[in-house]
């Protein structure tokens, strides 16, 4: 959670005011869900791959201290450096570290959730080191100080028009930029020469293959190979739980990642780091590190949330979320934004601040049903509800209120009188079936008319008709 | 005969029971004895969605009580069906002698529309309406209990009734139950945007089968007066669609 944010009301209300969020949010979503309903309907082996999909990653979390061992082993003979940080503060430092062992004046970094997870553009900056992003979207955000909205698309808040303006602000030679393809012309003249200069390259990683030791990105501008090919040394941090066994596995989960993401069959560049340059090498790195970092997540797996740690974040949840389509990444407050936010938020930066997450959602089930890997998102949300019940952090009004009702509801007679009570006092507020406003209604008649109840009760009606029929 | 206990719902007990009646009508004619048990209250989601699983489970077996005596249990509402069929045995997990009676009272638990046609075999044969309609897929009942072909296969029988296909009739209407009051500024983003695609569809009548959702839906069609008219699919099919529709004044 950032610190010194407003609460979640005040974000969303915020979100909701933006007279261009919604459409950014929609071009971007609205493409992604098309082109990913195309793909998986060309695709008819879908569902046993989601199957697939679901038992390896789940396989690999069960097993997770089995293959940590034999990555870490694979790794360390392709002559990788292998470091292990529990917490996000301990990761930085490590990063740091070696960044300031290779005297690296700037680094290069591609797009990381990890590193966002971790704070590491913070820790970077805190270090006095110059950080050249090289994905376009997250040079972006860089440009305009924002945190990523999306967890492929971190730009995916700000429209196009809005990125013309910002680059004609901040670039050198921001040029015509009448396309989107001369955007990106003016972004490539703006930082080719800083990747190239750069010490230290610090990627993310989709794949940690334990049987080879290899690091697996995927990227569609290849600006993964320009992070980590050039500079002298290349740093990887990634979560634990992004392990596979073999390349074969992460190519099917690749199959999975890339179409609910995109809806293309493959990205651009898909490529597999193994360890530093080699003798007879064209080129490469001369050191590679591997920062794996647990940050809560062996905590998840103790906590019951070991299956969203299935997930390979390709954001097709985020993509079929109204929640998300309406309020967009950043009124979620956290690192991970939309249904895989809300059940890792809480996990991530505790409950207390978190709790609103696991509420502000219909339990419509669309992230469930669009999941590659078959997280069942729902059930872990509710999962925090109940949490939040049990540790006391619902709000009194919210306890009060339900056990009034369950007084009621447990006592089919006094609920009779009472609903028919209610009906009658709903009655008075009704012009011409409609209530406007009535006290205690203001959530539901501030936006919507209120449909007077149409009558006496059901159970009065049925009770007279069959005293009648007798 | 088949003896099924109609488990009314709150809603439908409150806002619209012409629903109950419809629904009674409908399991009649497709040769079902019909029971309103007395005990019956909620089934028990606001304190399960609220994190409330003592409470849920407090509830949850009054149900089971009231229910299991009887052949089948109906509910006019995916949402309520669910919570019964899905997430009672769900809720008993860790306790055996309950979660028996839970699994049993779910496995013959179901939702009206897809009952009539799934269990029953039914369809209507001298519903007439003219006019057109549109339809929304509310979510617990299309998700948990794969209810979608049902309803659109009945009301195809409605003499003079033609479908026209709402844009997004998967994407959720915003209700959510507590949701919507809790969070009322994203519910309304939400439900602002269905009751636009709504409009656009150019149809006569909104037919759903969950009370709750089809509220939020005229509720806004109200507020952005939209001349689309909303129902319950089960008033439709039992001919009971000539009086007010939802917030209309008798
Ligand atoms: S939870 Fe599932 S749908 Fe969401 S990002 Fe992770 S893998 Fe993708």
């Amino acid at each position: 959670m950032r610190a010194n944010q407003p609460n979640f009301a005040a974000r969303v209300d915020a979100a909701l005011a933006s007279p261009t969020l919604k459409t950014a949010i929609d071009r971007t979503t609205g493409t992604a869900e098309r082109n990913r309903a195309r793909a998986v309907a060309a695709w008819p082996d879908f569902q046993a791959a989601r199957d697939l999909g679901r038992d390896i990653r789940a396989h690999v979390v069960n097993n997770i201290d089995h293959y940590l061992v034999e990555f870490e082993r694979n790794a360390l003979a392709t002559g990788a450096k292998v470091h292990w940080a529990s917490t996000s503060e301990d990761a930085c430092r490590i990063v740091v570290e070696i960044c300031r062992a290779a005297e690296a004046k700037s680094v290069t970094r591609s797009k990381s959730m990890l590193g966002e997870e971790i704070g590491l553009p913070h820790a970077l900056e805190a270090a006095g080191i110059t950080r050249v992003e090289t994905d376009l979207a997250e040079h972006i955000i860089q440009l305009a100080g924002d945190p990523p909205s999306h967890i492929v698309w971190p730009a995916l808040h700000k429209t196009r028009e809005q990125v013309k303006e910002l680059f004609a602000a901040s670039h050198r030679d921001p040029g015509a930029m009448e396309d989107v393809e001369s955007m990106v012309q003016a972004a490539r003249r703006e930082l080719r020469a800083k990747f190239m200069a750069a010490d230290v390259g610090i990627s993310g990683a989709n794949f940690l293959v334990a049987d080879t030791g290899a690091v697996c990105t995927v990227t569609n501008e290849g600006n993964a190979e320009l992070t980590t090919t050039p500079p002298r040394v290349h740093i990887v941090t990634a979560g634990i739980e992004k392990l596979v066994p073999s390349t074969t596995h992460a190519m099917a989960l690749l199959r999975l990642l890339v179409r609910s993401a995109t809806g293309a069959e493959l990205t651009q560049y898909t490529t597999f780091h193994t360890g530093p340059k080699q003798p007879g090498d064209l080129d490469g790195p001369d050191e590679f590190h591997i920062v794996l970092v647990d940050n809560g997540r062996t905590n998840m797996l103790a906590d019951g949330l070991a299956e969203m740690l299935r997930c390979i974040r390709c954001g097709a949840c985020l993509n079929h979320c109204v929640v998300y389509r309406n309020i967009g990444g950043h009124a979620y407050g956290g690192t991970y934004p939309g249904p895989m936010g809300s059940v890792l938020t809480p996990a991530l930066d505790g409950l207390p601040a978190a709790r609103d997450l696991a509420h502000a959602c219909t339990l419509n089930g669309s992230c469930q049903e669009v999941c590659p890997v078959r997280i069942p998102l729902p059930t872990l949300l509710r999962g925090w509800r109940d949490r939040s019940w049990r540790e006391g952090l619902e709000p009194s009004s919210v306890r009060t209120a339900l056990g009034l009702w369950k007084f009621v509801a447990t006592r089919p007679w006094l609920y009779r009188l009472a609903t028919a009570a209610a009906v009658r006092g709903m009655r008075l507020f009704a012009k011409r079936g409609w209530i406007e406003a009535m006290p205690l209604a203001g959530g539901w008649t501030r936006h919507r008319g209120l449909p007077a109840p149409s009558g006496g009760t059901f159970m009065q009606q049925y009770q007279a008709q069959k005293r009648k029929a007798r | 005969m088949t003896r099924v206990a109609l488990f009314v719902t709150c809603l439908v007990d409150a806002m619209r029971p012409q629903i109950g009646f419809a629904a009674i009508s409908l399991l009649e004619q497709a040769g079902c004895t019909v029971a309103v048990p007395d005990a019956q209250t909620c089934c028990s989601q606001p304190a399960l969605n609220a994190g409330d699983a003592d409470g849920a489970r407090t509830i949850a077996r009054q149900v089971i009580a009231a229910f299991e005596g009887f052949d089948f249990v109906v509910a006019p509402s995916g949402s309520c069906a669910a919570t019964i069929k899905v997430h009672f045995p769900e809720m008993f997990e860790a306790d055996a002698k309950w979660h028996a009676r839970a699994t049993a009272l779910a496995a013959k638990t179901f939702e009206l529309l897809s009952f009539l046609t799934d269990v029953c075999r039914w369809l209507p044969h001298d519903a007439r309406l003219p006019g057109s309609f549109t339809y929304h897929d509310s979510c617990s009942g299309l998700r948990e209990l794969g209810v979608m072909a049902q309803p659109r296969k009945l009301l195809a029988q409605v003499g003079g009734l033609e479908l026209r296909p709402l844009d997004g009739n998967t994407v959720c209407c915003g209700f959510g139950g507590t949701f919507c009051v809790k969070y009322p500024a994203i519910s309304n983003a939400i439900v602002e945007e269905k009751a636009r695609a709504i409009t656009a569809t150019g149809a006569d009548l909104l037919l759903g089968g969950d009370l709750g959702c089809l509220m939020n839906m005229a509720g806004k069609l109200h507020r952005t007066g939209s001349p689309v008219r909303t129902f319950h699919a089960a008033e439709v099919l039992a001919g009971m669609a000539d009086g007010p529709a939802i917030g209309e004044s008798v």
